[in-house]
């Protein structure tokens, strides 16, 4: 897969970030480059620190050393609104849905930044108010016909299925249109239709808006399947990087990692 | 049959994306605001008006303002009569001191008032959620009244601290009888209420109820915390400081600073609970629960146990069945009135057939 896609430039590099909570190490040392329109995945055990790593690149962590460049801009510490500011999507791997609101209200959140009206606007419903927020659903909808969401559009999140629930995640990720999508295991506790659902619409949000994807997964048959590149970590280091069919090779990945039963 | 929304296709978003998208709510609220401009003002008399009608529209208009602090931003309250009590005084001051000032931009200017107050007041948040943040809240409360009643400046000198709201008066129509005030006070309601319901379905609002439910989240979006939060603070003191002003100039008359007491706080806190968070009809259901209910059920024990009771007892009576039936509420249903009126019509939207 990889062979054929093409690349562009790096568009986030991570040099040598260091976090730890306490006397826990939750990342050591990690170093590790991400080119334009690339999935890469990142594997490694419970505990490994992977999705320390998402929270450091669009800064709801900050970490004691190192620097992410994105886009060229070098920083020790982006501020999690500037990264949504400069496309930088997420999911979580507990949801993080706004439960109280519809889907359609959870996606429409999505963009909020690309929304310019201001409160006083909003209060009167006039003009640019009202116009924005039409132009708005029209792209609110796109989403919801590409995720297949158009039958509980209306519906309070909190009432959906696990399943759903990540789907609407994601859409309220893509509502903001990103370049950089950071997934952070997006297909956990999902059977196997919903599995290739999700691997589908990563799939084709990577194919038709050339998103950049960095997700993390448990699930070695989808990493192998879908991923150009793979980043395995291990108790907070980097133990490999390299093409899926390299990292399935690696010793040391199938001592710490593919070793034990998952 | 009668509220259904089959049959209604929306053919562009600009249908679904009205204030009240579904006809049978558009007809009913043309028909509630028909009847209170209309035929209220010929029905109701002057017990009515100044005793029952204009506190209710009031305290409903300070509902919604706490309601979009506390059930829309998420940010919980005990302060919410200091701002009113900021919106009265400001009300009275510029008006006192700035000669030939109409007394609806002393209105506005008492709402601003209040917002910058609020803002001061909310910076905590920033920090602090939930119990802390109420602490805090609280403790603007108590700071508000001490500096209400500490500077005399604010009352004028007046020995007692009581104020008396100048004449309102509009090219050259004097707002002197009940009935003007009601109109007066339904018109400001009115339109601060379909205000409020255009913020809480716009972006405002959804990222009042973003930060409300899952704040990381929401940072991660892009929302930004501090100023979010600070504008839900400046808002619902708006709301609460206009609230204050109407009390002190269509409701009271003559005010002080212990008309904004805590007890005043907690009463709009408990009319948001029980008439459903998060919503701005249910401001409305839960200011009428706590204004109407206490006068429904004397009424009912006055003519029940007319002269059988001592009339000591029947009040205490009263006072324990208002609190039961709100203990009740909160029991039964914990989302309050207004998610009552929802289910409700959804069984109409369903009726006659039953699935
Ligand atoms: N906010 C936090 N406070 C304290 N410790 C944390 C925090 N977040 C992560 N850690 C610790 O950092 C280490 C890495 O955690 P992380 O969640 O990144 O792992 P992970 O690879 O995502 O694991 P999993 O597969 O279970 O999701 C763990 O030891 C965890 O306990
Ligand atoms: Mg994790």
């Amino acid at each position: 897969m990889a062979e054929s896609r093409h690349l562009g430039d790096i568009i986030l590099k991570v040099d040598h970030i260091s976090l730890s909570f306490g006397g826990v190490n939750a990342l050591a040392d990690i170093s590790f480059q991400v080119r334009k329109g690339e999935i890469l995945a990142i594997i490694g055990p419970n505990g490994a620190g992977k999705s320390s790593m998402l929270n450091v690149i669009n800064g709801v962590y900050h970490p004691q050393k190192g620097t992410v460049t994105y886009k060229g801009e070098t920083r020790h510490h982006m501020p999690p609104h500037r990264a949504a500011e400069l496309g930088i999507g997420r999911t979580f791997q507990n949801i993080a849905l706004f439960k109280g609101m519809s889907v359609l209200d959870n996606i429409k959140t999505g963009r909020s930044l690309k929304i310019k009206s201001n409160f006083l606007m909003n209060a009167l419903w006039f003009g640019p108010a009202r116009r924005e927020e039409l132009e708005h659903r029209q792209k609110v909808e796109e989403i919801i016909d590409f995720l297949r969401l158009e039958d509980i559009r209306r519906t309070p999140v909190g009432m959906l299925p696990y399943g759903l629930q990540k789907r609407v995640e994601l859409g309220r990720a893509l509502a903001a249109e990103p370049e950089l999508l950071l997934l952070d295991e997006p297909m956990a506790g999902m059977n196997i239709e919903e599995k290739q659902a999700m691997c589908r619409f990563a799939l084709d949000v990577n194919d038709e808006f050339g998103t950049t994807v960095v997700l993390i997964e448990h699930d070695m048959g989808v990493v192998m399947d879908i991923s150009d590149r793979v980043v395995v970590l291990d108790y907070g280091k980097k133990i490999a990087d390299g093409t899926p069919d390299e990292v399935r090779q690696n010793p040391e990945v199938i001592n710490a990692y593919l070793g034990v039963s998952h | 049959m009668f509220y259904r929304e089959t049959g209604q296709y929306k053919t562009n978003y600009g249908a679904d994306e009205q204030i009240f998208p579904i006809r049978q709510d558009r007809i009913g609220v043309m028909i509630i605001l028909a009847f209170a401009y209309l035929a209220v003002p010929f029905i109701g008399d002057d017990y009515w008006f100044s005793a029952i009608l204009i506190p209710f529209l009031i305290l409903s208009l300070a509902a919604i303002g706490l309601n979009l602090l506390t059930g829309y931003a998420g940010q919980l309250s005990l302060g919410s009569a200091g701002f009113m009590a900021v919106g009265a005084f400001a009300a009275y001051n510029f008006m006192l001191r700035i000669e030939g000032m109409p007394f609806l931009l002393g209105f506005i200017l008492a709402g601003l008032s209040a917002a910058a107050v609020g803002i001061v007041f909310g910076l905590p948040s920033l920090r602090v959620k939930g119990f802390y943040l109420a602490a805090a809240t609280l403790a603007s409360q108590f700071f508000i009244e001490w500096v209400l009643t500490k500077f005399p400046w604010f009352t004028n000198n007046s020995a007692s601290g009581v104020i008396t709201a100048q004449k309102m008066v509009l090219f050259g129509y004097a707002f002197d009888t009940p009935m003007s005030r009601y109109l007066l006070t339904l018109v400001i309601v009115t339109l601060l209420a379909l205000a409020a319901k255009n913020l809480v379905r716009t972006r405002t609002g959804r990222d009042w109820m973003a930060i409300r439910d899952m704040d990381v989240a929401a940072e991660v979006i892009g929302i930004p915390m501090l100023k979010t939060k600070l504008l839900a603070f400046a808002i619902s003191s708006f709301y609460l400081g206009v609230a204050g002003a109407l009390w002190a100039y269509c409701y009271l008359g003559t005010v002080e600073p212990q008309a904004f007491e805590l007890t005043r706080s907690m009463q709009l806190l408990f009319m948001i609970i029980i008439g459903g968070m998060g919503t701005i009809v249910g401001a409305f259901f839960g200011a009428a629960f706590i204004v109407l209910l206490p006068i429904f059920l004397n009424l009912f024990t006055s003519t029940i146990f007319a002269g059988q009771v001592d009339p000591g007892m029947l009040s205490h009576l009263e006072q324990l069945v208002f609190g039961g039936m709100i203990i009740f509420f909160l029991i039964v249903e914990p989302l309050g009135l207004a998610r009552l009126w929802q289910l409700g019509k959804q069984k109409l939207r369903l009726w006659p057939f039953p699935h």
